[in-house]
């Protein structure tokens, strides 16, 4: 029995039911009326759920009070903001080689999007133009998987919602640039909430690699809930690398859900070095034999932050293999959290399901909880985890140093190696050598790692 | 060079070394050879300065300088070098990043100007067609994935980058293959000048038809218990151990 009573999440959850009621005035802003039906059951869910408390087993560790602490904002018209195409440069990956769609407080924004030629048939643009068009992949897709979903920022999501990307390959396309999804939120005011909300088909033999990144103007505390849908068909390859590089007083909130089909692939690298408080949610549903998922994630925090990654991989077939790789760098107070649940059904024989998860604490502050959780119902699956937390290996570090290396020199160097781990599995190589830039010099902002003495 | 006076050490109260005394100068080349478990790789990691071990009494000192007191990598700064028995895999650190960070802190120390990259490669070209290395081998993290032969070539590799003065080789000849061990000993040999010294820890003779040794040091249960020129050797691959005991055991 939870001890918190219907009336508590009913108090705690008017402020964003009221604001639904006015959205659902708006008419307009709702979007074209078959969505609507959408929204409202997504509000339904919401006010059912409530948002979750430390008593919730999935939250345990991770206390998101300070954000239900916030006036909620959602941000439901473009922001008067604007943004030169110039002052883009500041950002991750705003030079690379791509197509590239952003993003301003959850609103496309066009002038600042560079869309090439895309190949026949290929759409790369806004999910609520897309809505309105009622096409039937988005018709089908829409929402498709998130039913009985637990996570009340994604139902908060699916009622509040305005735009986001919407990417579609039809079969067999190849998509040879990367196309990055750029996010940036204002921050005018305390409180605003945007709800990114992203759809993505990859159809039959089709390839994708896609980039998503989040960024701030003024580092103020505001919530950036954002949900993807992936639907990645028979055979297809998708490689999605998302950078979370919010400002340190934002909040961030992301789901990823993603169905994948027969022989496809697909590689998802969540790199966690922003924001407050942040949780990464993944729930990926193997439903087809022959099958490659691999979930590569990093996060390195310091000071207050706290950065969760919460993740469902659903072997719903036989014949599938997962792989997930996650290390985490922690430094002075702030707190690091997996929670990789592996899901292994009665017939999905020959399974093959690997888990590491991996801690460095910088300092005898930081803290990190892991929890593993495999639910295997076939006997005849491989299953493998393994979490560790700790300090570096003293045989290493020995190594560095008789060397020549002094202490916190081999100290760096091996920090650097163990985030670079999560790094070097990119395989988009232009992303790869960004990031690889991008994480260096986060983990040099890290207090301990940047003392030179020992 | 290197004087080491009764040195008695151990770990968590159980003694490994009884009172070690050596003396090694410019020049020499000294090999130690003694049963498994004796202490020979204790003595060389103490001397490279592993934490773990106590030291419970005696000294060390390196061209007069109190070893036992300085950190590992001042030791390796002032030129003392150990070929690791088992080096180590260092995952996701990039061997040539690695080697010229450790060059260029020596060089520092030494008062010469720091290499970059460009100089670095050239310099360390020449020094791997001395142990015969594949050129992608820089690119690669250090010993990951390196076979047992490998490892032990990219020792010797890194001591002809770094250039000790005493280089201390804990069983490298282990793990190689005829080929290889000539490779590698007569790297050894070309490194060997006037003003280095060279420790060479070793089981078996083979490697000192390659690396002659002026002085062997027979260490046995935590204690030098004979010394002698390059015959002693010898006479131990053919008589073993228990010879050097019933020796002692016999009244002189
Ligand atoms: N860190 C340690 N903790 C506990 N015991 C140790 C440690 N290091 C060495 N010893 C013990 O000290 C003794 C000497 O070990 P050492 O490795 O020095 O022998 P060795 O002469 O190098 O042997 P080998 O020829 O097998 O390499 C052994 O009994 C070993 O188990
Ligand atoms: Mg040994």
């Amino acid at each position: 029995m939870s001890e918190i009573t219907q009336e508590q999440v009913t108090q705690q959850s008017d402020p964003y039911l009221s604001r639904f009621e006015a959205l659902e005035k708006e008419g307009e802003r709702g979007g074209p009326s078959w969505v609507f039906p959408i929204r409202k059951a997504g509000i339904s869910r919401f006010a059912e759920l409530g948002f979750p408390t430390i008593k919730h087993e999935d939250w345990r560790f991770t206390n998101i009070r300070p954000i239900t602490e916030l006036p909620f904002l959602p941000v439901l018209e473009p922001s008067r903001e604007t943004i030169s195409e110039a002052a883009l440069n500041r950002f991750a990956f705003a030079g690379l080689e791509a197509h590239r769609l952003v993003f301003v407080d959850g609103f496309l924004a066009p002038d600042l999007c560079q869309i090439e030629s895309l190949p026949e048939g290929a759409i790369v643009g806004s999910l609520a133009e897309q809505l309105k068009k009622e096409s039937k992949e988005v018709k089908d897709h829409f929402a498709g998987q998130i039913n009985g979903e637990e996570n009340a920022f994604t139902a908060l999501n699916t009622a509040f919602f305005q735009d986001g990307a919407f990417i579609y390959l039809p079969k067999g396309t190849v998509m040879e640039k990367p196309i990055h999804l750029l996010f940036i939120s204002t921050g005018s005011e305390r409180g605003m909430t945007t709800h990114p909300r992203n759809l993505i088909i990859a159809e039959p033999h089709s390839e994708l690699k896609l980039v998503e990144s989040y960024a701030g103007l003024n580092d103020i505390p505001y919530l950036t809930n954002a949900v993807t849908e992936s639907v990645i068909a028979d055979e297809a390859h998708v490689e999605h690398c998302k950078l979370q590089n919010e400002p340190g007083e934002a909040f961030h909130m992301a789901s990823l859900y993603s169905h994948q089909g027969r022989s496809s692939r697909f590689h998802f690298h969540p790199i966690a070095m922003g924001a407050h408080i942040s949780r990464n949610t993944i729930r990926t549903t193997l439903d087809g034999e022959g099958l490659e998922c691999v979930l590569n994630g990093l996060y390195l925090t310091y000071g207050k932050q706290l950065a969760d990654n919460y993740m469902t991989v659903d072997h719903a077939k036989p014949h599938g293999e997962s792989h997930e790789y996650f290390n985490g760098v922690m430094d002075e107070k702030s707190h690091g959290v997996f929670h990789g649940r592996i899901l292994v059904r009665p017939h999905s024989q020959k399974t093959d399901a690997k888990q590491t998860n991996k801690n460095i604490l910088l300092s005898g502050n930081a803290v990190v909880n892991a929890k593993p959780q495999l639910e295997i119902y076939a006997d005849d699956v491989k299953c493998t985890h393994g979490a560790t937390c700790g300090q570096l290996s003293d045989d290493a570090i020995f190594y560095l140093r008789a060397r020549g290396l002094n202490y916190p020199t081999a100290r760096r160097m091996l920090t650097h190696a163990f985030a670079g781990e999560i790094v070097e599995r990119i395989r988009m190589d232009t992303v790869r050598e960004e990031l690889d830039r991008l994480v260096w010099d986060r983990l040099e902002q890290m207090p301990r790692l940047a003392q030179t003495a020992e | 060079m290197l004087e080491i006076k009764d040195l008695k050490a151990g770990v968590e109260g159980t003694s490994i070394l009884e009172g070690v005394n050596l003396s090694v100068k410019a020049g020499e080349v000294h090999a130690i050879m003694g049963p498994n478990g004796s202490g020979k790789s204790t003595l060389a990691q103490i001397l490279a300065g592993r934490d773990g071990y106590e030291v419970t009494g005696g000294s060390a000192t390196f061209e007069g300088k109190d070893l036992l007191e300085l950190e590992p990598d001042e030791r390796a700064k002032e030129g003392l070098f150990l070929a690791f028995q088992y080096p180590v895999e260092i995952p996701g650190v990039n061997s040539s990043y690695f080697l010229k960070a450790a060059l260029n802190e020596v060089r520092k120390h030494r008062g010469e100007p720091e290499m970059d990259a460009v100089e670095f490669l050239q310099f360390v070209k020449e020094k791997m067609k001395l142990l015969d290395l594949r050129e992608d081998f820089l690119k690669r993290p250090v010993n990951e994935g390196f076979s047992g032969g490998e490892k032990k070539r990219n020792e010797i590799f890194q001591m002809a980058v770094l250039q000790p003065k005493l280089a201390i080789l804990d069983e490298t000849d282990s793990g190689l293959d005829i080929d290889a061990l000539k490779v590698v000993s007569s790297g050894v040999n070309r490194l060997k000048s006037q003003d280095n010294a060279q420790l060479i820890i070793t089981h078996y003779q083979r490697l000192l038809n390659y690396i002659v040794p002026d002085y062997v040091h027979v260490l046995y249960q935590g204690q030098i218990i004979r010394s002698g020129g390059k015959d002693l050797a010898l006479e131990l691959e053919e008589k073993g151990y228990d010879w050097i005991n019933e020796e002692r055991s016999q009244p002189a």
